[in-house]
């Protein structure tokens, strides 16, 4: 049986080792991260981790007894190089590790801030465990809190410390929030929500310095303004790690290029998870797509190659953000849907944003409406769609797609 | 503390003392039980840690929120009447020697 080695140790990494014992590989299954500890869950850490609901214990995706009982060596360490002809990963400590199959999931890394003064004390992101310690470290003493960058993470960081009594301000570069995600009408109801707890949000925000000494005191803003900041929150998006791969000759293209069976084009190296550029069904081109349930399910896919039969990927992709009580859940792709329908009712904070793209349902926005989330991923993927004249007030749609899916 | 059974496909079983107040889900990652996959850590989001309640135990549940149930219509195994997400059960001292079984696949 074929060794197995996999490069990062975020969610797709771990899937891909817990899934390849399930499903019975025998050869050795090595996870190297540049973390140290078991892998853990990185969703809670802008939500229940933040604010403490959630112990540091239950962030774990699994204990150390489970990789321990399966086999599975975690390797503490960073990737530097690999040696596609010797079939060999090399780390920064020299250590070299022979693979019969390499899996890279190496993951994003946040883009950085390009501005004077981004690396001042208190100007933080959020994507390790470490990041959200420091900021749990920083918000207790922080008085004014400044957000950059209106999308998920930044927005998932503002209400978690909104609630906890803090004044917030949001920067968004854009006209609206979320934008690259959702639909306007997803936008304005959040919008509304953030305010409503207090935060302000500015859009057309462009920082152009962050001020200070040693430590963050200000931002400051393309119009000459400067909002005062003792805690800087960046969240402007990511860049796929990427490096290793192109470093070794294979295809890079905003992501690491692999077929539908999560091959890169050397059949001895795969890549999964938020660091892959994949040709996706639900998608008009190449998708490269930053979620757990795409971390998850290329991670089983390939594990389903690598000890059987291979399949090509075909899930839906489904997405989720927790916002204060509202909870956000996403089925299918919407970047570029042509029509928005509203169904149900916005004010009462229950409703669904029904996407089409030339007539066709593409996705499907909930907000405190799950059955409505659940019943889209089953049309999806049974590769149903929707007649937008049933959206009509009434209209139940989990009723529609058991009937119909 | 109150007991929990696990039991798989092929009829094997464990059984862990859980501390009240966990969820019959965490205690379930924590010991390594295997075919309960909890990918969104919980949330009731998933659908993957999906399991079936002992028939004759499930009156000592409380029924399922309308999250819950939504998200129960949608498991890779096919709903029963004791389908349930073991992320939404807490273990009470009421639950003591609850047992529930993994389906064949999340």
């Amino acid at each position: 049986m074929t060794d197995v080695v996999i490069v990062g140790a975020g969610q797709a990494g771990f899937q891909v080792a817990a899934s390849l014992r399930e499903k019975g590989h025998q050869g050795r299954v090595v996870l190297v991260g540049d973390e140290p500890g078991v892998p853990y869950q990185r969703p809670p850490l802008s939500k229940a981790y933040l604010s403490g609901a959630l112990p540091g214990e239950r962030l774990a995706l699994r204990p150390q007894t489970f990789y321990d009982k399966h086999g599975i060596e975690l390797v503490c360490g960073r990737a530097v190089g690999i040696d596609r002809d010797r079939c060999r990963v090399a780390l920064a400590d020299e250590r070299e590790l022979e693979y019969g199959h390499l899996v890279l999931t190496t993951g994003t890394r946040n883009r950085e801030l390009p501005v004077p003064g981004a690396k001042l004390d208190g100007v933080l992101g959020l994507r390790t465990r470490a990041d959200a310690d420091a900021l749990r470290e920083r918000i207790d003493g922080a008085r004014n809190v400044v957000v950059i960058g209106g999308g998920f993470i930044g927005l998932e960081f503002a209400a978690s410390v909104a609630k906890l009594g803090l004044s917030v301000t949001v920067l968004e570069a854009s006209d609206r929030l979320m934008r690259r995600a959702v639909s306007p009408a997803v936008s304005a109801h959040y919008r509304e929500l953030h305010e409503r707890r207090g935060t302000r949000v500015l859009f057309g925000a462009s920082v152009v310095a962050l001020h200070g000494g040693h430590e963050v005191t200000g931002v400051e803003l393309a119009d000459g303004s400067v909002l005062p900041a003792d805690l800087v929150v960046v969240g402007i998006g990511v860049v796929p790690n990427t490096e290793l791969a192109a470093d070794a000759g294979l295809a890079v293209d905003d992501g690491i290029v692999v077929d539908e069976q999560m091959s890169t084009s050397d059949l001895r190296v795969s890549a999964v998870g938020d660091c892959a550029v994949y040709p996706s069904r639900h998608a008009r081109g190449p998708l490269r797509l930053e979620s757990v349930q795409n971390a998850v399910d290329h991670a089983r896919c390939l594990a389903t190659r690598l000890t059987g039969t291979a399949e090509p990927y075909a899930s839906v992709p489904w997405f989720w953000s927790n916002q204060f009580d509202a909870r956000l859940q996403i089925a299918g792709l919407g970047t570029d849907h042509d029509e928005a329908i509203v169904h149900g009712d916005p004010d009462a904070g229950s409703f669904s944003v029904f996407c089409f793209r030339a007539g066709r349902l593409v996705c499907v926005e909930s907000v405190n409406r799950t059955p409505d989330h659940m019943a889209a991923r089953k049309l999806f993927t049974a590769g149903g769609s929707l007649d937008r004249e049933l959206l009509a007030p009434g209209f139940d749609f989990r009723q529609h797609v058991a009937a119909v899916a | 503390m109150p007991k929990i059974t696990y039991v798989q496909q092929d009829g094997s079983a464990e059984s862990f003392d859980v501390q009240a107040g966990m969820s019959v889900m965490e205690a379930a990652i924590e010991a390594g039980v295997g075919g309960i996959v909890a990918e969104c850590g919980g949330n009731a989001i998933c659908a993957t840690c999906h399991v079936y309640v002992d028939p004759g135990q499930i009156e000592k549940l409380p029924l399922p929120q309308a999250d819950e149930d939504a998200m129960l219509d949608n498991t890779a195994c096919p709903r029963a009447e004791n389908s349930r997400l073991s992320c939404q059960i807490e273990v009470t001292e009421e639950l003591d020697s609850l047992t529930v079984t993994v389906p064949e696949e999340q």
